[in-house]
């Protein structure tokens, strides 16, 4: 990036300003939209300002992991299609967005937000697979809470399929009445450090510059269910404290939304 | 409309029951929007019944790896793919022999439209994202990837417009749709360029007299004439002074 | 200035433009038979007999002569390259550059270093390779300030005529202003809030007629908030 552009960000970043005149603490413009896509079993579309990302679950059918025979199991992908931004390459997911799916994956695996036994058809042989699937429609930054929000959304407006016992088959066309059983909602919220400023929700143009990032998911009980540190700097605790006190409380703002 | 009626006076038109209740004649519900991708230099969306795509174009840009670019002219990427989700049941993400067929179908279907040797040595990337699918999915995706080249300023001779058409029974049926492809004798996609009355795209699985493929072609074409017009209105409202 | 307004008209690829050979195609527009036919989106205007388009988007297209700002993104032995967001990379060659540089004992990265922004003329473009000058007076690095983007098809109207627009928000706002064809936009000082605004409103109005009165409006606004 040019040397202009980030002493100008730094420089502002430096004062407590942001580049579109939001304050430290606030989130862009937040559109969430329930259930575009019919053959989905849920989904939603997020837009965080200019960044657009959709989400759709798919519910399958398989056998569970041996470890844990009467659980569903819950698979989490995400594509950076070269759709939505000109340096995304074609391809097979790089790291950035295998890590985007990680940290979406964590929040919802760990915040027990699914309840995965409610989702075992047949001890050891047969539970509900569901499939969360990530995909950027365009990149303005923070991708991370975006997708986080999408899935948890499409999660929540998630309804399974008619699965046939006799035939064994799922039948898609239809949806059965039953929602996904989803107790808690995470939500993910991002900060970016510019110098020694904190960013909620940095835009394209600030991740560019920023030194480091942290990513804060928290429950519905305010408890902290995954964290993901980015970037080549480093965090005192206090700031880590700080960082986790502002995601409690605009985790609760977002969550209403849901 | 009423002369598409008359050209299918052999259609036993009244036995036909259509999902919707569609005349044999009627392409399902027809959305284009223009200009949905911010990043990109191009894009556009498009919604037939259920099925929907967004295309992006970037480029003209520099072609990497170098060798590869041409001397004369651009060289036009079009990339198809499919969201797992988009389909009943899920699809694996990645490309598939499938998908890259249609890739290299849909980018041939569009390059006549293209003033490809306006931009020597470099790209266009074109990009199909199929995010929900219900029969269609390539006419859909070129009628997106043309109003996205137009809408990223790149030089065209016209603006692309494909749809599908087959037979059912004894009549030309526009459009086919879920269970009416199975009921089909065959399956013929077209994509046109109106302004020139020339096929750019012509695909066709089944078995069928010359006669009923070249009448078939024909409501594609008529089919595509009313597309094109939805395609331009999009553009005009994105750009209308 | 009536005239031209009206015939401005928003016309897309493959439209019929004139069917007629008292016409000529002039830029973005094609012959075919007796019909001259748009190749692009934009607005048509006619000269004389001469028929054109002026887009409305695309990637900047170099022309020699155009002021551009870029980014130096390499340094080579006799030059750097320089991205000004168009087709193809720019190249910077030491012999465009003022003054006499003795590549043995001057580092080329403590003249123009890699992330550097620079005002620069294209002096030449042949195929894929467009050549750039620090020659032309107006020509500079900068070393403050800041930058934004906008579709380089709405350059023209961001200027105006013969620099009307852009003075009008010159002397509005206080802000230095220069303005690369390719649409990057660098601007220090004044109300640097007020100028990104009016350039925003005019990118996303640019094709629409009474856009000078609206932007003088945006101005007077402005003050008479001040003023209360």
């Amino acid at each position: 990036m040019n040397k202009i552009q980030r002493q100008y960000l730094a420089n502002l970043a430096s004062k407590n300003v942001r580049i579109d005149k939001r304050k430290t603490e606030d989130f862009r413009k937040i559109e969430i939209e329930k259930n575009p896509i019919e053959n989905a079993e849920g989904s939603a579309r997020v837009r965080l300002g200019k960044t657009d990302v959709l989400v759709g679950v798919k519910m399958g059918i398989g056998e569970p992991f041996s470890d844990r025979p009467n659980e569903g199991v819950l698979m989490t992908g995400a594509e950076f299609s070269p759709l939505a931004h000109p340096d995304f390459e074609k391809g097979p997911p790089r790291e950035d967005a295998i890590e985007l799916a990680r940290v979406v994956d964590r929040g919802i695996r760990e915040s027990g937000a699914i309840d995965m036994k409610k989702l075992c058809i047949k001890k050891d042989e047969k539970v509900w697979m569901v499939f969360v699937d990530i995909q950027i429609i365009n990149h303005d930054g923070n991708m991370i809470d975006a997708a986080a929000l999408a899935a948890i959304t499409a999660l929540c407006n998630t309804k399974l399929p008619v699965y046939n016992k006799k035939t064994d088959m799922i039948e898609y066309g239809k949806k059965s009445a039953t929602k996904l059983p989803v107790s808690y909602k995470p939500v993910a919220v991002t900060f970016a450090k510019i110098g020694d400023t904190f960013l909620v929700d940095p835009n394209i143009e600030e991740e560019d510059v920023m030194g480091a990032r942290l990513t804060v998911t928290t429950k519905d009980n305010g408890n902290i269910c995954a964290l993901q540190k980015g970037g080549s700097e480093a965090f005192s605790i206090d700031e880590i404290k700080t960082m986790l006190d502002v995601s409690i409380k605009k985790g609760k703002e977002i969550r209403k939304m849901i | 409309m009423a002369s598409l009626t008359k050209s299918l006076k052999c259609s036993k038109e009244a036995k036909m029951k259509r999902p919707n209740n569609r005349k044999p004649t009627e392409f399902r519900p027809l959305t284009v929007v223009a200009g949905v991708v911010p990043n990109a230099d191009g894009s556009a969306m498009v919604k037939l019944g259920k099925t929907t795509a967004i295309a992006s174009v970037y480029g003209p840009r520099s072609v990497y790896p170098k060798w590869k670019r041409k001397a004369d002219r651009a060289i036009v990427n079009c990339t198809y793919s499919m969201v797992p989700f988009s389909t009943d049941e899920r699809c694996r993400p990645g490309p598939s022999r499938r998908s890259t067929e249609i890739s290299k179908v849909i980018g041939d279907a569009l390059l006549p439209s293209i003033f490809v040797e306006e931009y020597p040595k470099t790209m266009i990337d074109i990009y199909i994202v199929v995010i929900q699918a219900h029969s269609g999915t390539r006419t859909v995706g070129i009628n997106a990837a043309s109003v996205a080249l137009a809408d990223a300023g790149i030089s065209m001779r016209d603006i692309v417009s494909s749809v599908a058409a087959g037979k059912i029974d004894n009549t030309y049926v526009l459009d086919l749709e879920g269970k009416e492809e199975d009921a089909s004798k065959c399956d013929i996609p077209i994509a046109y360029m109106p302004r020139k009355k020339k096929i750019t795209l012509l695909q066709m699985d089944g078995d069928l007299s010359a006669k009923d493929v070249i009448e078939i072609i024909n409501l594609a074409r008529k089919g595509c004439e009313q597309i094109h017009e939805k395609q331009k209105e999009a553009l005009i409202k994105r750009w209308g002074i | 200035m009536k005239e031209k307004q009206e015939s401005r008209k928003l016309v897309l690829p493959g439209d019929e433009l004139i069917n007629s050979m008292d016409y000529l195609p002039g830029k973005n527009c094609f012959r075919e038979g007796n019909s001259i036919f748009s190749k692009k989106l934009g607005l048509m205007q006619t000269t004389g007999r001469v028929i054109m388009v002026i887009p409305l988007s695309g990637v900047y297209m170099p022309k020699t002569g155009d002021m551009v700002i870029g980014e130096v993104t390499d340094i080579q032995s006799s030059g750097w390259v320089v991205d000004i967001k168009s087709v193809h990379d720019a190249y910077l060659p030491i012999s465009g550059v003022r003054g006499f540089i003795d590549t043995s004992k001057t580092e080329l990265s403590k003249i123009y270093d890699i992330g550097d922004t620079i005002y620069a003329k294209i002096s030449m473009v042949s195929g894929d390779s467009i050549h750039l000058s620090m020659q032309d007076v107006r020509s500079k690095k900068f070393t403050t300030g800041r930058l934004i983007r906008i579709s380089s098809a709405k350059v023209p109207r961001l200027i105006g005529k013969e620099g009307s627009m852009i003075r009008l928000v010159k002397d509005n706002t206080g802000c230095r202003i220069s303005v690369g064809q390719n649409g990057i936009v660098w601007l220090e000082g004044g109300n640097e809030e007020k100028a990104i605004e009016v350039f925003k409103t005019i990118e996303e109005e640019a094709q629409k007629d009474g856009l000078t009165d609206k932007i003088s409006k945006m101005f007077k606004g402005g003050k008479n908030e001040k003023t209360k």
